[in-house]
């Protein structure tokens, strides 16, 4: 059984390699629901000038085609000016990548940033796009039929949890 | 054509005998026994009864040849096991001239299926304003006069038109509904209508016109027979009619024993009636007015409709529904679920209606003509478009598993279906 | 009794043609789906990809210019394509069905169809008839529905009041041809409003109407008093002439909507139209105009919501 890494040393981690890389500029975006929480976990860490950032892709997904809109999508809410700015954008698994493609495309909706760069807690490997993490906490094999999430505890402690893949 | 029907069970609602039994027809008339048959049916496992009589059946001739003809409608009624039928008078052109009427018979006899008995229309071109020449269209052949569908909402020319025709003795017939209340319905005033958002015809446009009905029949003597009751109310009206012994018959249409405003589901137009049905309490009240006897029978309100005309949103529907070869289970469904015996309920399309048309077809007794129907009370089968002979596929009770299927239909001694 | 034709095999959502027999959560994931596009208006971009390379076709057999408008509007931020079919000038007139209307349009690639039509029960003829990949939004037929009406007035109560349970709603006027009210007292009642009244005259409110879940009050008054919203419906010039009232003035002084008879409902009472206004008829200037009026933000929010139905039912 893999031993999955502690989410909460990760963040932690991501943190320290974060901060002297931020500038006037920098601004942070995370995708629901476990990149919104770690987001949530970094931003006061970082002392970031500009509002966090929130963002369901529900409206920009690949695969609207055969599953139809996903329940109970959330709002996205960008509070600052996306124009010239250098983005964090925040998710807690990179696999395939088009999670990111969605983002990215969502972004650019709301302006013409400067930079972006992905910060994930975990790559688990398994891309089918031209998509990397600038800054990740942990590489981990994930075992076939298995998914990788981020859980948040009653008491607020972030984890990470293998689970049976749900038939889709 | 001798025939001897053996092995059956007899029904003859007329005098309420039900057993085992055998029948002989000789010269188009039931006989005593006859020696030796030119042909013999062995009706084994199955009910002859008399050939049912079904007071309302449109047969779309003349004017309407793209929905029915003649031919298909004449055998959607024998195989239906209805061996006289009167059609009302809404054709085009309706049946106000003599030589409509004439030619419809000709027609009829020439195809030698079914008894037609014409209804003649009440006023010219059943606008509601003149009489008709009710003496000619009875030489004709018409039994009896009636506005079918149309309204006729001058309250004195109905009065001139029932006392006219009390003087000769011609019987009129009506459906009972008040034109301004109806104007613009399509559905029965209530909780369902609401909910669709139909246009609704409230129970009290059939109860204040056959209220005015009664009066004038209490006024003029004249004999009306009312047509397609629907509400609960009329039925109340009709039970006191009788009890003063007023000249007052009626019927229900076969739908309306079975259905009401809930079966619209999803605005199905097949439910797309007139009168509507009406609530559950309505379609109740007709059913057990049936058993007791205060509505004298049962008819089909045979209408068949084209697809295009049905495949319309709900209030642009035709109205109407087929209904010839649905007769028969239809009335053994009501029959069971008000628990009646095989012979009460064939009574109301067999000897009631016959009643009230004054024929003497309808009962099985030695002399009577050979008019009878010889069916299978429980074969099922499924209501399916293909296989109703009538070019009206129009009904409710698509997909539906009913029990009754005729087997074979003899009028005037001929056998003119089997099966 | 056949199943909902709204709903596919799985219970999803593949046509909106009745508020009335969906379930409450259907109801949900609209208004909350609606929430997420109210978003979008403000943003420099105002579409998402989501309905790219679809085709929305406007079929009004009743002239509209605001539906149709604010459906044309919603599509567009949705990425489709959209075509508007003025029926009245084209083949209906020449005596087309219905039926061989849509066939046709069928054959030329449609995906949504939104249909308003004079006829109730005109979409659910549709809905039988177009192919499994099609999908019918209701915009309107006879006095029987406007689903998204209802859910925009939902979606507005909401907003203002947060959520159903402890609401009073007063519904007023031509209840009788309102396909508007009859919408929004079914999403009422399926969302747990305790109490939903209608507010009108007999001549106005139709056969068995409390069967629908709603109080009937004739005096405008009693009917108001601590109502947490108001919705005034409009009233139809041909009514007088259907010796349904005797005139316009008359029913303003019983049933128009003044500064005097709001102040009987809660402090914090919110007034909606469906629009278009009749000012001076069913609702005074002060009012419509005043701060418990929430008819413009209606229309915005009429907006989200025909988002969230066409992403909802074209992904089903």
């Amino acid at each position: 059984m893999t031993k999955l890494p502690d989410a909460e040393r990760l963040c932690e981690q991501l943190a320290a390699e974060l901060k002297p890389r931020i500038g006037p500029k920098s601004a942070m975006v995370g995708l629901y629901t476990g990149g919104a929480w770690l987001a949530e976990r970094l931003h006061p860490m970082l002392g970031l000038k500009t509002p966090l950032g929130l963002m369901d892709i529900a409206f920009y997904r690949d695969d609207y085609a055969a599953r139809g809109l996903k329940h109970d999508p959330k709002r996205t809410k960008i509070p600052f000016d996306v124009n010239g700015s250098e983005l964090l954008l925040v998710d807690d698994v990179l696999y395939s990548g088009r999670t990111i493609r969605a983002a990215m495309n969502e972004l650019f909706d709301y302006g013409r940033p400067a930079s972006i760069s992905l910060v994930v807690l975990v790559d688990r490997g398994g891309r089918q796009l031209p998509i990397c993490g600038q800054h990740v906490g942990a590489r981990v094999e994930v075992p076939a039929g298995m998914r990788l999430n981020l859980k948040k505890l009653d008491s607020g402690t972030l984890v990470l949890a293998l689970e049976a893949e749900r038939a889709a | 054509m001798r025939l001897h029907i053996k092995n059956a069970r007899v029904v003859d609602p007329a005098s309420g005998k039900d057993g085992a039994g055998e029948l002989f027809i000789a010269d188009g008339k039931i006989s005593k026994e006859i020696s030796k048959a030119d042909r013999v049916i062995d009706a084994k496992g199955l009910v002859v009864a008399p050939g049912f009589i079904d007071l309302a059946a449109r047969l779309r001739e003349p004017g309407s040849e793209y929905k029915a003809t003649l031919e298909s409608e004449m055998e959607a009624a024998v195989a239906g096991g209805v061996t006289s039928l009167a059609c009302p008078p809404d054709t085009d052109p309706p049946l106000d001239e003599p030589g409509l009427v004439d030619m419809l018979r000709r027609r009829a006899k020439a195809l030698a299926r079914a008894r037609v008995y014409p209804i003649g229309a009440l006023t010219v071109k059943l606008s509601g304003e003149g009489l008709t020449e009710m003496g000619q269209l009875t030489d004709a052949g018409c039994v009896a006069f009636s506005q079918a569908n149309a309204p006729l909402p001058d309250t004195q020319v109905l009065w001139r038109a029932l006392q006219y025709a009390a003087t000769f003795g011609y019987p009129v017939w009506l459906r009972a509904e008040d034109a301004w209340l109806a104007k613009g319905g399509v559905a029965h005033d209530g909780e369902i209508a609401t909910r669709l958002g139909l246009p609704g015809i409230p129970a009290f446009a059939e109860t204040i016109a056959l209220a005015t009905i009664i009066e004038l029949v209490r006024a003029t003597g004249a004999r009306v027979h009312i047509c397609r009751l629907s509400s609960a109310g009329a039925v109340d009206l009709i039970r006191r009619a009788k009890e003063e012994k007023l000249p007052v018959t009626c019927d229900v249409g076969v739908h309306h024993a079975h259905l009401c405003d809930l079966d619209l589901g999803y605005f199905d137009p097949n439910c797309r009636l007139e009168p509507p049905l009406r609530s559950q309490r309505d379609r109740d009240a007709l059913a057990r007015a049936l058993a007791e006897g205060v509505v004298d029978c049962l008819c089909s309100d045979h209408t068949p409709v084209d697809e295009d005309s049905k495949h319309r949103p709900f209030s642009q529907a035709e109205p109407g529904a087929t209904g010839l070869e649905l007769l028969l289970p239809l009335t053994l469904k009501w029959g069971q679920a008000q628990k009646l015996s095989l012979a009460a309920t064939l009574a109301r399309i067999t000897c009631e209606p016959a009643r009230v048309l004054g024929i003497s077809s309808g009962r099985l007794a030695a002399g009577a003509p050979a008019d009878l129907v010889i069916f299978d009370p429980a074969a099922s089968f499924t209501v399916a478009a293909a296989s109703l002979r009538s070019q009206g596929k129009n009904t409710p009770f698509l997909g539906y598993e009913l029990a009754g299927r005729v087997r074979c239909t003899i009028v005037d001694g001929k056998v003119v279906y089997e099966s | 009794m056949q199943r909902n034709p709204q709903l596919n095999e799985k219970g999803e959502l593949q046509h909106l043609l009745s508020i009335e027999g969906l379930p409450r959560e259907i109801l949900l994931q609209i208004l909350d789906t609606a929430e997420s596009f109210a978003g979008v208006t403000e943003r420099e971009v105002k579409k998402v990809p989501l309905l790219r390379g679809k085709s929305v076709f406007n079929l009004f057999f009743e002239p509209s210019t605001r539906t149709r408008t604010t459906f044309e509007i919603a599509a567009k931020r949705l990425s489709a394509d959209v075509i508007n079919l003025n029926i009245t000038v084209s083949s209906a007139t020449k005596g087309e069905s219905l039926l061989d209307t849509v066939a046709n349009l069928s054959a030329m690639q449609a995906d949504i169809f939104v249909v308003r039509h004079e006829s109730s029960g005109a979409p659910f003829l549709i809905a039988r008839h177009v192919k499994p990949h099609e999908h019918v939004i209701n915009a309107g037929d006879g006095r029987h529905s406007h689903p998204t009406q209802g859910l925009l007035d939902l979606f507005t109560i909401r907003h203002y009041k947060k959520d159903f349970s402890g609401l009073t709603v007063a519904i007023v006027g031509d209840v009788l041809h309102s396909r508007v009210a009859r919408s929004l007292i079914h999403g009422l009642t399926t969302l747990g409003a305790p109490e939903v009244r209608v507010i009108g005259p007999q001549t106005l409110l139709p056969a068995g109407v409390e069967a629908l879940g709603v109080r009937v009050f004739h005096d405008m008054r009693e009917g108001l008093a601590d109502c947490d919203v108001v919705v005034m419906l409009r009233l139809q010039s041909e009514r007088m002439r259907g010796a349904l009232l005797p005139s316009a003035q008359e029913y303003f002084k019983h049933y128009g909507l003044t500064a005097d008879k709001l102040a009987l409902a809660k402090r914090d009472a919110i007034v909606m139209h469906p629009g278009p206004m009749n000012r001076g008829v069913e609702i005074d200037s002060t009012v419509a105009d005043g701060p418990h009026s929430v008819i413009l933000p209606q229309v915005t929010f009429g907006i989200a919501v025909r988002m969230a139905v066409m992403s909802i039912v074209a992904g089903n």
